[in-house]
């Protein structure tokens, strides 16, 4: 069985998943996208690609070209253009009919900032391409929202004029990640900090989430929405029941092992070999 | 053993290490990415950029 692990810096997880499908007695092909070159038709001699590269840009075109030269991927392309856009993922949620925070979309300052009022303060602007909570900016009156709005025309490249605006969520203080791997939510954590933003990568503790039902079948079907395969899905808790965030197509768990106590890489390593089976 | 390459530090590479693992120079606390295993080298690692991680 030959699996090749698409991969550019090893961080930890990648090392988990590499010991994970040595437990399971597979060697994997390691891929280097820093020194890949794709000609549209060929690619490594392989069974099946797991993307893990840092870089979302990479990992979407390298999934395609390796789709085209007839090797399967998980995640799909597919999962990866999907979820690596929150415009993408939030209208592939309404498509399914999943329960996400209020959003809207517009494409100058102007329709923006018509937008942000029509939604209401406070707002959620986020890059549509980007995550570990970069560049979210939360506008709690007209005065924030005509200033960020100016800058990101201003300064930022023309991706970030695209202008993604979510309804602000009160989350009391922390939301929950909970991890899919084919058709099973194996595990799940609350992400808790001071700040608005939960990010493990901005600070936020992690602790034990219960997978209940409630967790199990909209994270489920959230993971259908995209396309399926491994992923993470973000919740949040709202008054109204839990809201579908962002789902997450490579996803990081370090912090998640311990504190759930399920071997999430052996999972993803078993479901992928499965696959090939 | 390896040496940083931004403060000289003796950097330990464990025996199950990977090319192109990320270590953190304990000294300096500058990331490193694992160039080479046989023979080591390190180089620091790149920067975060726009679209990384999940």
């Amino acid at each position: 069985m030959k699996i090749g692990l698409l991969h550019s810096l090893i961080r930890k997880e990648e090392k988990l998943l590499i010991e994970a499908f040595r437990n399971a007695g597979v060697e994997p092909i390691m891929i280097d996208d820093r020194k890949l070159i794709m000609d549209f038709h060929t690619a490594p001699d392989i069974d099946i690609l797991v993307e893990r590269s840092i870089n979302h840009s990479r990992a979407l075109h390298a999934l395609r070209l390796f789709e085209s030269a007839g090797v399967c991927c998980v995640n799909s392309h597919k999962v990866a253009q999907i979820c690596g856009d929150k415009l993408l993922t939030t209208a592939a949620l309404k498509d399914h009919g999943i329960a996400q925070p209020e959003c809207r979309v517009a494409f100058t300052e102007e329709s923006a900032l018509d937008a942000i009022e029509e939604l209401g303060y406070p707002v959620v602007l986020k890059p549509a391409v980007g995550s570990w909570g970069r560049l979210l900016s939360k506008i709690n009156d007209r005065d924030a929202a005509e200033t960020v709005l100016e800058h990101k025309t201003v300064l930022g490249s023309y991706h970030h004029s695209i202008f993604y605006i979510q309804q602000y969520v009160e989350k009391q203080g922390r939301d929950i990640r909970s991890f899919v791997v084919g058709d099973d939510c194996i595990a799940a954590i609350y992400r808790s900090s001071d700040h608005w933003i939960t990010n493990t990568a901005r600070g936020a503790q992690a602790s034990k989430c219960e997978v209940t039902p409630e967790v199990a079948e909209i994270s489920l079907a959230a993971a259908k929405a995209v396309g399926g395969g491994i992923v993470a899905v973000d919740l949040f808790e709202s008054n109204g029941g839990l809201l579908v965030n962002e789902v997450n197509y490579t996803m990081e768990f370090r912090n998640s092992i311990d504190t759930t106590g399920v071997d999430i890489p052996q999972v993803v390593a078993d479901y992928v070999i499965g696959l090939v089976k | 053993m390896g040496e940083c390459p931004v403060c000289a530090a003796e950097i330990e590479v464990a025996d199950d290490a990977i090319a192109g693992e990320v270590l953190v120079c304990e000294d300096c606390g500058a990331e490193l990415e694992l160039t080479s295993i046989d023979p080591v080298a390190l180089a620091e690692a790149p920067s975060a950029e726009e679209d990384w991680g999940q």
